[in-house]
């Protein structure tokens, strides 16, 4: 029989908020564990009320959804947190914005609505915006044009089981080029599938199909994320909880 | 020299190398200051990975003594891995500070501090990076000054011609006067270059110039004479001892990094200084003496770092933590205090007895009971007697017995192998004490899935403690002893399963041996390994003992010494020792007669508790032991999650 903890359990969670967060500047090099460890340290400092799984290491209830790779930035990174006491969902954030190293930005936070499904559920895509330093908008374009014109585009990727071969053009929705003073920029839509399609894989995609190599590193922006609606776009994964808590106000606490 | 950042530079590098995170800065509780708004700037460096470097006591507490300062800036700066180091310099992109991206050789100082010799190799790693030259001879006022400190400075003869100054003993205020002359002579126009400088440094009570010293050698290949070149500084240099450590609570905001590190939380050290008197620790030798912070101090410290911080668990640290006056209060009203918030309290255990586990159990009551650490250091008897840590092999049992007892379900034990006398015997003895703690504490506990790990490593013999003069075991002879005693762990399978041995091999010992009591002329084996491709000695994954025997042999040779002669030969007490003109404030007849006390087994009391025994510190230092019970007790706090 395991020695159980003296005390009662631990108390139950009374609320559950929904927050997109952003990774920018040099922080876009932060690894997923990196972030959780920074978010859980932050929770604490800015005292919110977290509720807590039993057991003799307790662990506050926070749960990632999808996050963005190592080295990429991204404006539209989703958690959920588990609160022991019923909070305003804005002094939640920015309490925790400001326990948070600049560069992790707490953008939005939501009461999650019950009934609505989970936040993982209304998730299976995301936006992508690719900056290629030193490619012209005249190299990008026809690349971009290939790659659509392309049934499947199969890619060797680095994964936890050594390496494998992807299809990356099958998790392309949509995908465009532009240019921002001299800097060619890639646009588009990836579906979220196993093993994932990242913007590194369908960069080598477009090496497959136009031999496009920039001569330096790209940077890597998540725009947005969400479920693609009928119309290819990507839709705002706190909708329904925004919608329901207009409906119904609860009794915040104060944090 | 404008402290302009490197970072445009470094971010496309950075896209491509192992853990990016590690060089980015932006820790929680990181400062970046104006470079034009200061006067004296510091680059302050760990010599090892990020990860081992961020947690560093001494570097955080420096770096905000200093950034207080309004006249002075600090930045970090640590090693840098292979992968980026070959695109730094594919690119040009020179040593960089991590807190705003600034080149080190723009700083005014370079402040390194080394936990261990090991660390050599990347030092000069950095410095050319940095495009410092490595020679100190060679460099001009326009480069940083190199100071070395941390507990290898109390002998840094072995980098004495890549560092300018080495600073001994505590870091606090000797910064704050090394600024100060710095300040002055940069304000003043920098008369005299360079030299006069460093010769204003060298009057700073406890900064050591080695150029300002030459060494001669006898025929024997000893020592013959260390002589001072300028009568304006020192004969021999003293250590600085910061006394009344509630005045210094720092780090007052700890760095929290984004990347993983090896201490994933806050300590609070709660004393400095340690008079047990264990012959084979140096921390134990240089850092008298005993300076307790009070129960209230430590209170605060603990309150400010958890908010500063949100880290979930605090060490309470120092070199024997059971032995501060008033801990039994510190660990029950902590405890107490943060009862229901989910904060851990822990205590590096080192001293084998019951209060400990006492101790631990009031420590842990708010979270889980998993591994308790024991430090007896020697298997038998008779080998504790010669290292001074006395405990009977029945106090131990029972201590650990006791511990599974109370729902701890590991226990490590922490033992050395190599000590002076040391045979076979001696070694396999912690064989014997394993089995019989697994078949007492299965007894005691009523189950079956206790572990007792055993962890044993080479000892080395370090400067300014009573084994400085001894001879070090050979790499055979410790590799032999390990493979005997893991032999004899494994001989009884039933009880050898719950018995776990974590060793190291006795190889990298025998290079930190040569780097901890070798002389100037080692310096250039440095520098050898180095070009050969040597860093991150510390890591066995880059460790090369070949290319240290290789660069040992091609450079020592010629000068009618070699490797063994630095490590496995036993000194006489009439030798000039590399170290001797450095004052740690030890006797140094003190130091031998308890050498030789140590080899006919003879045992020394604690001074804090016994009458003094002329070390020579207190005196010698004007310092005296600081120690509680003060009477007080904590103050009631709101806490963070109450």
């Amino acid at each position: 029989m395991a020695r159980q903890p003296d005390g009662p359990p631990p108390p139950p969670t009374v609320q559950k908020l929904r927050l997109r967060y952003a990774k920018r500047g040099p922080l876009r090099f932060a690894s997923h564990r990196d972030l959780a460890r920074a978010l859980e340290r932050a929770l604490r400092r800015a005292r919110v009320p977290m509720a807590f799984s039993a057991g003799f290491s307790p662990h506050p209830k926070v749960s990632y959804v999808g996050a963005a790779p190592t080295g990429a930035a991204s404006e539209a990174e989703y958690l959920e947190i588990g609160l022991a006491q019923r909070c305003d969902p804005e002094q939640v954030r920015a309490a925790l914005d400001a326990s948070l190293p600049p560069g992790i930005d707490v953008l939005e936070c939501v009461e999650a609505a019950e009934g609505t499904g989970s936040l993982a559920d209304r998730i299976d895509a995301a936006a992508w915006r690719v900056e290629l330093p030193g490619v012209s908008l005249a190299e990008l374009a026809p690349a971009v044009e290939a790659l659509l014109a392309a049934d499947v585009v199969v890619v060797e990727k680095r994964t936890k089981n050594g390496l494998r071969d992807v299809d990356a053009r099958a998790a392309v929705v949509a995908a465009s080029a532009a240019e921002e003073a001299g800097c060619a920029i890639l646009h588009m839509v990836v579906r979220q599938v196993t093993p994932a399609v990242r913007p590194d894989d369908v960069l080598a995609a477009l090496v497959a199909v136009a031999d496009l190599r920039p001569p330096s590193p790209t940077r890597a922006v998540r725009e947005a994320q969400g479920r693609l609606d009928d119309s290819g776009a990507v839709a705002d994964p706190l909708g329904p909880d925004r919608v329901a808590g207009a409906r119904c106000q609860g009794e915040p606490a104060a944090v | 020299m404008n402290g302009e950042t490197l970072y445009p530079r470094l971010e496309p590098l950075l896209a491509q190398v192992q853990k990016p995170i590690q060089y980015v800065g932006g820790e929680l509780n990181a400062q970046v200051k104006p470079w034009e708004d200061v006067a004296v700037h510091w680059a302050l460096m760990y010599p090892d990975a990020y990860e081992v470097g961020l947690p560093n006591q001494g570097l955080m507490i420096l770096y905000e003594v200093l950034n207080e300062r309004p006249d002075a800036l600090a930045e970090r700066t640590y090693a840098v891995w292979p992968d980026l180091a070959a695109l730094m310099r594919e690119h040009g992109v020179g040593q960089f500070t991590v807190d705003s991206h600034r080149a080190v050789a723009d700083f005014d100082l370079l402040g390194v501090s080394f936990a261990t010799e090991l660390g050599y190799t990347n030092l000069l790693e950095a410095l050319d990076l940095a495009g410092v030259p490595l020679h100190a001879v060679d460099r001009d006022e326009t480069h940083p000054v190199v100071v070395a400190g941390g507990h290898a400075a109390f002998n840094p003869e072995p980098v004495a011609d890549f560092v300018d100054c080495a600073v001994l003993g505590d870091g606090e205020q000797v910064v704050g006067d090394v600024t100060d002359v710095v300040a002055a002579w940069k304000q003043q126009g920098r008369p005299g270059g360079r030299v006069e400088l460093l010769a204003r440094l060298a009057r700073v009570d406890g900064v050591y110039v080695p150029r300002f010293y030459s060494v001669s050698y006898g025929p024997d290949g000893a020592i013959a004479a260390v002589t001072r070149t300028r009568d304006d500084v020192p004969a021999r240099v003293g250590k600085r001892t910061v006394m009344d450590l509630d005045e210094w609570p720092y780090p007052k905001t700890p760095l929290v990094p984004l990347a993983e590190s090896v201490h994933e939380r806050m300590s609070v050290e709660i004393f400095r200084g340690c008079t047990r008197g264990c012959r084979f620790c140096q921390a134990g030798m240089i850092t008298r003496p005993v300076r307790e912070r009070t129960i209230t101090g430590i209170g605060s410290m603990v309150d400010q770092g958890l908010r500063a911080t949100g880290y979930e668990e605090v060490g309470l640290l120092s070199l024997s933590s059971a032995d501060h006056s008033e801990i039994g209060q510190v660990a029950k009203e902590l405890a107490d205090r943060y009862e229901g918030t989910n904060t851990g309290l822990s205590l590096p255990s080192t001293r084998v007895d019951a209060f400990n586990v006492t101790l631990a159990n009031e420590l842990s009551r708010n979270g889980r009971r998993s591994g308790l650490t024991f430090a007896p250091e020697g298997g038998s008897e008779r080998i504790r007697r010669v290292i001074n840590k006395t405990v009977s092999k029945d106090d131990l049992v029972r201590t650990v017995t006791t511990a599974y007892a109370n729902g701890w379900t590991q226990v490590k034990l922490y033992f050395m192998c190599g000590l002076p006398t040391e045979t076979d015997e001696d070694v396999l003895e912690i064989a014997e004490l394993a089995v019989e703690v697994i078949r007492a504490g299965r007894e005691a506990s009523g189950r079956k899935d206790i572990r007792c790990t055993v962890s044993i490593g080479g000892f080395v013999p370090k400067p300014h403690t009573p084994f400085q003069w001894a001879g070090q075991a050979s790499a055979e002879t410790i590799d032999s002893r390990l493979r005997l005693l893991r032999q004899a762990i494994n001989a009884d399978r039933r009880i050898g399963r719950s018995i776990g041995l974590r060793y190291h091999d006795g190889k990298p010992g025998v290079v930190e041996g040569l780097l901890s009591r070798g002389d100037r002329r080692v310096g250039r084996v440095i520098e050898q390994v180095w070009r050969e491709g040597g860093r991150f000695d510390g890591w066995s994954e880059h460790f090369s003992f070949e290319r240290w025997t290789a660069a040992a042999a091609a450079e020592l040779t010629p000068l009618g010494v070699d490797l063994d002669w630095y490590t496995t030969r036993e000194r006489g007490q009439d030798e000039v020792l590399p170290w001797d003109h450095l004052d740690s404030g030890l006797d140094k007849e003190w130091l031998w007669d308890d050498w030789q006390e140590a080899l006919s087994e003879e045992e020394v009391a604690d001074c804090r508790w016994t009458p003094c025994y002329d070390c020579g510190v207190c005196p010698t230092n004007g310092t005296e032991i600081q120690i509680g019970p003060t009477g007080r007790s904590l103050l009631p706090l709101t806490v963070v999650g109450r």
